[in-house]
């Protein structure tokens, strides 16, 4: 059977839903993977949201925020980088392939980046196989 | 005056436990004469010599509370696990490992095998020339003889069976202690079922003596020995790690007293499902970097933040264990 990646998508309001919307609206096609899960601010995104997505058997997360800079609430962006980097940190320890979360900025006016993204993401985690996150924690051995 | 109800009925038992949380019981020195005058010790394998058998004979319900220490990590605890929930009215979670997993718990980073490699093979103190391992049954020729499987994960009490209350603590402040059990002893009305008792709804640093400054920002982490402490300031502002943001406060803040930071044995306050996780959010808060190389870099400092954020609560955690 195909395997079809589930993937949970965390978009700032401002800026990367927008794009996406963008992408929506000018009739982009793109990968029909990702649960968009709409935030005010990348800096809204805990740690515990990107941990519950995996736990629930997601098998790959992507956070997306304005760009450097163009964040509507000054210095969201730059707490989710910094997030972003402890939480690789963190899950390349308990044993989850880095590649399953990624942080991209993406502006309003970037459907079209937003539409690559998404393939190009689902592309890799389909490289990458089925999360075996969810089966390992239910099942005590 | 003599004694008009009759006594309560105690039990304390360790799991995979290091010993501290019985020493925790003792820890109540004279008080402990207290306890004995409202309570009879009738299963306490530290200190008395009763036997498995003897507490399977008693009748379901039989003992008033049991204090349950120590994680699950084979068979002979999960057992007992079970067997100490169908004797006892009140059945305790008591300290960190019977809690969250606590410090056994964090064998879950890695496999039996692994264990059992380092263990029985690689350890530089080992010679073990016929490659022996322990095996659950071995016959013998005067008949076969059994020992508890070892688990692959490292569990927490509720992974196993329900207990009624959470006294967190590694170990358990023995004041705490003393104060839920007068509660019982009192009759006085007990906090819902699933609760964690002997601890505050509040967070370390909420309580915290040390001197915080709004919006204060790190450009370094150091390990404790790295740094002279001034003693007033906040250790997380001192680019010291620090628990206090992901822990329920309890403790009587001892170690900060103690002048060592916080290491999180009282597990996450409330409405906090992953104490690793929030723990994450206050280092990202602090540090005082918007560029990712340089963030990188700062990180750098932490030399094992899975193992640090998750020091006393991996197995109940939201990834519980290592994924292979
Ligand atoms: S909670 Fe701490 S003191 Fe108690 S058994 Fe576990 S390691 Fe020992
Ligand atoms: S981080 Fe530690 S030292 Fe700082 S306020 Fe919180 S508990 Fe106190
Ligand atoms: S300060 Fe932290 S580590 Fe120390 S006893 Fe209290 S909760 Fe536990
Ligand atoms: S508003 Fe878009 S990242 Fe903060």
């Amino acid at each position: 059977m195909e395997f079809k990646p589930r993937i949970v998508a965390f978009l700032c309001n401002w800026c990367s839903y927008t794009g996406a919307d963008l992408a929506g609206t000018s009739r982009m096609e793109y990968k029909p993977n990702v649960r968009i899960i709409r935030v005010m601010c990348s800096g809204r995104v805990e740690p515990t949201f990107v941990l519950k997505a995996f736990a629930n058997g997601a098998d790959g997360v992507l956070i997306c925020g304005c760009h450097p800079g163009d964040c509507h609430y000054q210095e969201g962006n730059y707490r989710c980088l910094r997030r972003y980097l402890l939480l690789q940190k963190y899950i390349r320890q308990i044993g989850i392939e880095p590649e399953r979360l990624k942080l991209e900025w993406i502006s309003a006016s970037e459907g079209k980046q937003f539409a690559e993204l998404v393939n190009s993401f689902t592309e890799k985690i389909k490289e990458l196989g089925p999360s075996k996150i969810k089966d390992t924690i239910r099942t005590f051995a | 005056m003599e004694e008009t109800k009759p006594k309560l009925k105690l039990a304390v038992y360790w799991a995979a436990a290091c010993g501290g949380c019985c020493v925790s019981v003792l820890d109540v020195h004279e008080k402990l004469f207290d306890i004995i005058s409202a309570a009879d010790l009738v299963f306490w394998p530290i200190a008395l010599d009763t036997k498995y058998h003897d507490v399977e004979k008693m009748p379901d319900g039989y003992i008033d509370i049991t204090l349950f220490n120590g994680a699950i990590r084979n068979t002979e605890n999960e057992e007992m696990a079970k067997l100490l929930r169908k004797k006892s009215k009140i059945l305790v979670a008591y300290g960190s490992c019977a809690h969250l997993g606590g410090i056994p718990g964090l064998a879950n980073f890695t496999t039996k095998d692994e264990i059992f490699k380092r263990v029985y093979f690689e350890s530089e103190s080992v010679v073990n020339e016929k490659n022996l391992i322990p095996v659950p049954e071995y016959k013998a020729e005067e008949g076969t003889l059994f020992l508890p499987s070892f688990y692959n994960d490292v569990r927490a009490l509720s992974q196993v069976t329900e207990p009624d209350y959470y006294l967190p603590g590694c170990p358990p402040q023995s004041e705490r202690l003393l104060e839920v059990f007068k509660a019982i002893v009192s009759g006085a009305e007990l906090p819902p079922k699933g609760s964690v008792i002997g601890a505050e709804t509040k967070t370390q640093c909420d309580e915290c003596i040390r001197k915080k400054t709004e919006n204060k920002r790190i450009k370094k982490f150091y390990r404790p020995w790295e740094i002279k402490d001034d003693g007033i300031t906040c250790f997380m502002e001192q680019g010291v790690l620090c628990m206090g943001p992901a822990t329920r406060a309890g403790c009587g803040y001892r170690c900060i007293k103690g002048n060592a930071p916080c290491r999180g044995c009282y597990g996450p306050p409330p409405g906090v499902p992953d104490p690793g996780a929030k723990m994450m959010s206050a280092v990202a808060s602090i540090i005082d970097e918007k560029d990712p190389e340089g963030i990188n870099k700062i990180l750098e400092d932490l030399a094992d933040p899975a193992g640090t954020f998750y020091r006393f609560s991996l197995p109940v955690s939201l990834i519980r264990r290592k994924i292979l």
